[in-house]
């Protein structure tokens, strides 16, 4: 650049005829139209809402919403703001995001190896599965998942109830509530030592199993340290954390946590149908390696589960994360069905009940598209990264 | 996402038709009223069997289509939910909103809308199952309440219970269809909408006689027509085509003696069916706009009882909607 800059003056003495100076022109002018437009967009828009005397602006943030959430992850009432509705609904909209996405990854994996298994059975049953549940509309099945099953649901005094301690009724599932007394923290800060130490005790046996070839039961070890060491804090301080058993009185259970159906419909039918995807995904990762790798594992001696757990699946996910990337962002965005059923998500609380008791449609489309393309831009931002990370193991 | 593309539209191009005049000039243009209506709620805004509409609401509109171009048949009417209604209007999707929809300040105030009177005075109750043994709306603490989203019903009821310190579940669904169908599959104690709508949706019910309203009415939800602030012409047309309605029944103008009541001497009569004076030109319409209402769907009272009244699958009684000088609330400014 630097160059031509240099040489051109000299060469053509024009500026009309200048690359550079061209360039600059043409990427000002461009700039110039851009903001124009958009500030014609804008100034028009403002306007006319101007004239027709539409409110405008984010004065409502802080104003009360006046209407009740069937599901707050964080204190709200009807005297609360809509900024605190706004939350309110993001984190339903995380929450069921990203269960979503831990179950349909989990389900995912297993539909995929079982495509691919020898065994007949197991092989038909997964592709069955796949087969309808991916070209079925995914309200379809929202709707089956909330009506067909709730309605078979017992009215609450009639409720299922599992030896007592959970409850399964038309109003959702009602299970024990764990209320938090002193030294609950003591032994939260035992789990995260349990996990740290399973990270430690899993490098150690890696590097003596490089050094001497003996192999540690790492897993096994893990598992004790995560839920042992809890446990042991747990009892030594006498059982801080107390739960509290569903009850039922008047119409409903007035103790006991309650997990309202939207969100159980709105999850199952969101992790069923992402998972199908993710099987296929996971499928044709697998099939992407070379078969030759899987015949030079087993002339190793290695066993089939190893072979798929340490040879395959490591060159799989290289094939397997940037499409999984995509299924993910669809799941976070198919939420938003949540509206058919009542679950209140992002959409139906903030685009939907905010939008309509402010009349302010403007504003809130563009913090809704703001807020969804924000959730998308960091989870593909977090799974490139992983890509990354596994991309750089290739050899 | 057709109401999706109408609120972009609206944030790019917002219509410049609100000055006076322009609407009800751009309606006699296009040759058609397009009017939005509720479209699920028997009694306001329903298409029968046969596709043609039928309820209070929608007679409103035929009103006004009929005062404009004698043909109450020139109405296209757009089904809309209460959570996109507002945005409809705003963005000139429809030309007036008679959707059951309240009446309050900041609608009035703040979304671009005008309310040009009301068509129905209701007030907003609770239906149950009987076997709940419930009988006041006091009882209903602890209660799972299912409720449409984007109503002054959501709100009301959200104020009911903080008032009376009670607690309460919502369950907030888009439109009143799945609203109703989750109650009705027992996921909710109780349904609360305005009392019309509760008794014309418990006729939907799978067993109606199971289900009871109870007494309470727990607001005022005066329910009218509204159309885009800033046409004051076009809000006078459908304002005075509301109280035309009105002021034909107190004077006993119905759909069979229109004709006969054009012989009366009373100037009054004579005034309102556009023999004296010049009321519909001022309006911007032609004088026999009144003539042209009442044969196109009668007068207030008669369009009610066809609509949600004795002759209406609904029965509901005439009650505050009777006419002032017979102990109910519907007045109208006299037409001179």
């Amino acid at each position: 650049m630097v160059d031509i800059a240099e040489r051109a003056p000299r060469e053509r003495g024009s500026l009309l005829t200048n690359p550079l100076a061209r360039s600059i022109f043409i990427q000002a002018t461009l700039l110039v139209l851009v903001i124009g437009a958009g500030w014609y967009f804008y100034e028009n828009a403002r306007a006319n809402l101007a004239a027709q005397r539409i409110a405008t602006g984010l004065g409502f943030w802080n104003n009360t919403a006046g209407f009740g959430i069937s599901q707050t992850l964080i204190p709200y009432s009807e005297t609360s703001t809509y900024g605190r509705a706004f939350v309110v609904g993001l984190l339903n909209t995380l929450l069921v995001a990203g269960l979503g996405i831990v179950f349909a990854t989990a389900l995912g994996f297993l539909v995929g190896v079982a495509r691919l298994s020898k065994n007949w059975l197991i092989a038909k049953v997964a592709e069955v599965y796949v087969e309808v549940i991916r070209n079925l509309p995914l309200l379809f099945q929202i709707l089956f998942w909330y009506l067909a099953v709730l309605s078979t649901l017992p009215s609450p005094r009639q409720s299922f109830s599992f030896f007592g301690l959970a409850f399964v009724n038309n109003r959702g599932l009602v299970v024990p509530e764990p209320i938090f007394n002193e030294g609950s923290g003591a032994v939260g800060i035992a789990f995260l030592a349990g996990l740290a130490l399973a990270v430690i005790v899993r490098y150690w046996a890696r590097a003596r199993q490089m050094r001497t070839g003996q192999i540690y039961p790492a897993g096994r070890t893990a598992l004790a340290l995560i839920f042992g060491l809890p446990l042991l804090v747990y009892l030594v301080l006498g059982a801080p954390i107390r739960f509290d058993l569903p009850e039922l009185k008047g119409l409903n259970f007035s103790t006991g946590l309650r997990i309202i159906p939207e969100f159980i419909a709105l999850l199952l039918a969101l992790s069923t149908y992402t998972a199908a995807f993710i099987a296929e995904i996971v499928r044709a990762g697998i099939l992407a390696v070379n078969k030759g790798q899987t015949e030079a594992a087993y002339s190793l001696g290695l066993p089939p589960g190893l072979t798929l757990r340490l040879v395959v699946v490591p060159q799989a996910l290289r094939v397997i994360i940037p499409p999984l990337t995509s299924q993910y962002l669809n799941l976070t965005k198919n939420s938003s069905l949540a509206v058919a059923i009542g679950y209140p998500d992002f959409f139906a609380l903030f685009a939907g009940t905010t939008l309509n008791q402010t009349g302010q449609a403007i504003e809130i489309i563009a913090l809704t598209m703001a807020v969804y393309l924000a959730i998308s831009l960091i989870t593909s931002g977090l799974m490139n990264f992983y890509n990354r990370r596994v991309a750089l193991v290739e050899r | 996402m057709k109401r999706f593309a109408s609120m972009l539209a609206l944030g790019l191009v917002v219509c410049a038709q609100s000055a006076s005049g322009q609407t009800l000039k751009a309606v006699t243009d296009r040759g058609m009223l397009n009017c939005g209506a509720n479209g699920t709620l028997a009694g306001f805004g329903l298409p029968d069997a046969q596709g043609k509409w039928t309820g209070l609401d929608v007679d409103v509109c035929r009103a006004v289509a009929a005062a404009i171009f004698n043909d109450a048949n020139k109405v296209k009417f757009v089904p809309l939910s209460a959570k996109d209604r507002f945005t409809a209007l705003q963005s000139g999707e429809v030309d007036v909103l008679v959707r059951n929809t309240t009446w309050t300040s900041s609608r009035d105030t703040s979304l671009g809308l005008n309310f040009t009177g009301v068509d129905y005075y209701d007030g907003q109750g609770f239906m149950v199952r009987k076997a709940l043994k419930v009988n006041s709306a006091l009882e209903l603490g602890d209660a799972s309440v299912c409720v449409q989203q984007g109503t002054t019903t959501e709100l009301n009821l959200a104020d009911f219970f903080h008032a009376h310190n009670m607690k309460l579940k919502t369950v907030t669904f888009a439109t009143a269809n799945e609203a109703v169908k989750a109650y009705d599959a027992g996921r909710c104690d109780a349904y609360t909408t305005d009392a019309s709508g509760l008794y014309a949706e418990r006729l939907r019910l799978a067993n109606s006689n199971d289900h009871i309203v109870l007494p309470e009415i727990i607001s005022k939800e005066p329910l009218g027509p509204a159309v885009r602030h800033g046409d004051d012409q076009w809000f006078d047309v459908v304002k005075w085509t509301l109280f035309a309605l009105i002021n034909a029944e107190d004077l006993g103008i119905t759909k069979g003696n229109v004709d006969e009541m054009m012989k009366s001497p009373s100037p009054e009569i004579r005034r309102v069916l556009g023999l004296e004076g010049n009321s519909g030109e001022s309006l911007g319409l032609t004088n026999d706009w009144v003539v042209r209402i009442v044969k196109a769907v009668g007068n207030y009272g008669e369009m009610f009882e066809n609509d949600v009244g004795a002759n209406s699958p609904l029965k509901i009684e005439r009650g505050l909607n009777k006419l002032w000088s017979k102990g109910g609330l519907q007045y109208a400014p006299p037409i001179r």
